[in-house]
């Protein structure tokens, strides 16, 4: 795959960790995620899953210091994420929120190159090297011929692939993705997984994203982080977390689960007690 | 096999297709805002030379250019370099200075309402300047310190009781508008509690009045606009990216806070000194911005263009205030206000639509 070597062509530093030590994270003093300890491994997909409202959001939003935590730290490449730059956050790490903005009349082209910014000086622009990056971002998000477009005139399943083209272009290490599915169709979906587990395999990036569904999270998941009221309820391999007492417990969910008949993945089923089997 | 290379063909394809679209999206863009600029400064030329020629006494364009450069004769060179240049100095300052500040707020609280006319900035600034004119009974370099020490005052509380951990666009406008009133109830006992002469010069003034404008207003502005421009420079960019979302700007590396802190510092200090060299020409600052936005078109907040669309519209503004009626000069910015009026009716009868879509 020559195609892929411009975004493969990284300056060879390794894939930084990203640990949570105790983190507590809050809005106004109101506490959301309570003394949290988690240890993303680097080079590895990892899926956080839990309920509406679990605060899937505000850990994603402290891992990438949007939030400065409450209490305890987040550590990126074992220096306190806190002290760091922003520019010095964001050349490492992506992070890329659930409702992003784009400005009225910005063209699609111009925003994908946004992404380029944390690695830009104050007086250097783009250099030759952002197009090859900024191109291949939009090919692989198959957003290429909607290059000239303007954002607002997108479909929001559209959109949505501009933004992680956006995301792309912007090469971190880390990449952390809020609810990236969102808005796509089933088919773009799985597009879009399989794009972000290529990205993964090929060039090392630690992906780390919150997604609903649980059975494309499985899928995907190195391994499954289950929240439950701002706290860890258990993680691990999919085949490890994903039992029906996980779900009963995290989203009071009566489930089967099954082989996937695609992957052998765990699948779950969710039982209901108004639908039963047709006759 | 045969998929996985078709993939890579398809892949490669779609890469040089999206490598030459976005070349030619780069050229429209630059080429668009290449032929705005040249535009707004050919149109700022044009507003500075009939600034210069027109009068009870016409100056030919050729005859201005004449004395500018030294020669002309010895009226012109009186009606010129005594009167018109000083105004012409003070309007082209002051309407940078407000076109800055405008494009400013608007693009740190994402909001078209938010111009320091509108969130009681030019107002503090008044209620600042019309302290030092009329109760400390001084003028002159003190004029522009009282109207910043005004403007930041209501800055600030406006800040303080907007803040709730950060800064929401809407809030600060609401509050803003609301110390607005505040400021002009405070101005407006000032002036009834002064004599009514010394009242009657004050409230030219409030009205946005360069008829007495001398070099002596316009230095303060110029400087200011220039020790600013690097901070100008600066926020350009950041301000773009601040327009996606503060988390996103700061997943690029933009820091949020600082960002918002430069601009609406700087945003408070070009109003503050515009407003004591010209007073509180309304919408000057409300409007530069969205026209410039409009013209560029390409979602940045186009601050350079947004000073030269606040130039022009303060020169030409200037102009037909003092010949619009056939023997009084009007304070500009009743002119200003008369184009702004129906502008602001228009942006809120249309914002609403345009936010919820
Ligand atoms: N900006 C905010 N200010 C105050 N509270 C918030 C904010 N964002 C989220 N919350 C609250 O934090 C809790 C967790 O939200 P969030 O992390 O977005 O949940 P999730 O992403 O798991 O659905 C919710 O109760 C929500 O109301
Ligand atoms: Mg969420």
């Amino acid at each position: 795959m020559s195609a892929t070597d411009t975004v493969a062509a990284r300056d060879g530093a390794e894939v930084p960790s990203l640990v949570a030590h105790g983190v507590s994270l809050a809005y106004d003093k109101q506490r959301i995620v309570h003394e949290l300890d988690l240890d993303i491994e680097p080079g590895q997909v990892t899926v956080i899953v839990g309920g509406n409202g679990c605060g899937k959001s505000t850990l994603l939003k402290g891992l990438g210091r949007l939030l400065r935590p409450d209490g305890g730290r987040v550590e990126l490449g074992e220096q306190d994420i806190t002290t760091m730059s922003s520019r010095a956050v964001a050349v490492l790490l992506g992070l890329l929120p659930q409702s992003p903005i784009a400005p009225e009349g910005i063209t699609v082209g111009d925003l994908v190159a946004r992404g380029r910014y944390p690695h830009q000086g104050m007086f250097t622009r783009h250099s030759s090297t952002d197009d090859q990056i900024v191109a291949q971002a939009l090919a692989d998000t198959g957003t290429a011929d909607l290059a000239d477009r303007r954002v607002e005139e997108l479909s929001g399943g559209q959109r949505q692939r501009v933004w992680i083209a956006m995301a792309l272009a912007q090469q971190p290490k880390v990449l952390l993705l809020d609810e990236p599915t969102t808005y796509l169709d089933v088919c773009h979906q799985v597009e879009l997984l399989d794009l972000l587990a290529d990205l993964n395999q090929r060039t090392g990036t630690t992906v780390v994203m919150v997604l609903h569904d649980l059975n494309l999270a499985a899928r995907y998941a190195d391994r499954l982080v289950v929240m439950r009221q701002g706290r860890l309820l258990c993680q691990g391999t999919p085949r490890d977390v994903l039992t029906p007492a996980t779900l009963q417990e995290a989203f009071g969910l009566e489930a089967l689960v099954v082989d996937d008949p695609v992957t052998g993945d765990p699948m779950m089923v969710p039982v209901s007690s108004r639908r039963r089997p047709r006759s | 096999m045969t998929t996985t290379d078709e993939r890579a063909v398809r892949a490669e394809h779609d890469r040089e297709a999206a490598l030459a679209t976005l070349a030619v999206v780069r050229r429209k863009r630059l080429s668009r805002r290449l032929v705005v600029t040249i535009g707004l400064v050919v149109v700022a030329v044009a507003a500075c030379l009939a600034a210069l020629s027109v009068g009870d006494l016409t100056v030919s364009p050729l005859q201005v250019l004449l004395t500018l450069t030294g020669g002309g004769d010895d009226v012109s060179r009186l009606v010129l370099l005594e009167f018109r240049l000083p105004r012409l100095a003070v309007d082209l300052s002051v309407g940078v200075a407000f076109g800055l500040a405008g494009a400013m707020f608007q693009s740190v609280l994402r909001n078209p309402l938010a111009s320091p006319d509108i969130i009681g900035v030019s107002q503090g600034a008044s209620v600042g300047a019309v302290a030092v004119l009329l109760v400390a009974g001084v003028s002159g370099p003190l004029v522009p310190v009282g109207a910043l020490v005004g403007a930041a005052a209501v800055a600030g509380l406006n800040l303080a009781l907007a803040w709730r951990g950060g800064v929401s666009g809407y809030r600060f406008v609401l509050c803003g508008i609301a110390l607005a009133f505040v400021a002009s109830s405070i101005l407006n006992y000032f002036l009834t509690r002064t004599d009514s002469r010394a009242a009657q010069g004050a409230l030219t003034w409030i009205a946005g009045s360069t008829i007495s404008a001398t070099y002596a207003d316009f230095w303060p502005v110029l400087v200011v606009v220039v020790v600013l421009l690097p901070a100008v420079l600066w926020l350009d960019r950041r301000l773009g990216l601040l327009e996606m979302g503060d988390q996103t700007a700061e997943a690029l590396g933009v820091s949020a806070l600082r960002t918002r802190l430069v601009a609406v510092l700087c945003g408070v200090v070009l109003a503050a000194v515009a407003t004591a060299a010209a007073g509180p020409v309304a919408f000057v600052a409300l409007i530069s911005g969205p026209v410039a936005r409009r013209l560029a078109g390409d979602g940045h907040p186009a601050l350079p263009q947004a000073a030269l669309v606040g130039m022009s519209l303060m020169a030409l503004a200037d102009l037909a205030a003092q010949y619009v009626l056939p023997d009084a000069q009007v304070p500009v910015g009743i002119v200003t206000g008369i184009i702004g009026g129906p502008y602001l009716v228009w942006l809120l009868a249309t914002g609403s639509r345009r936010r919820s879509a």
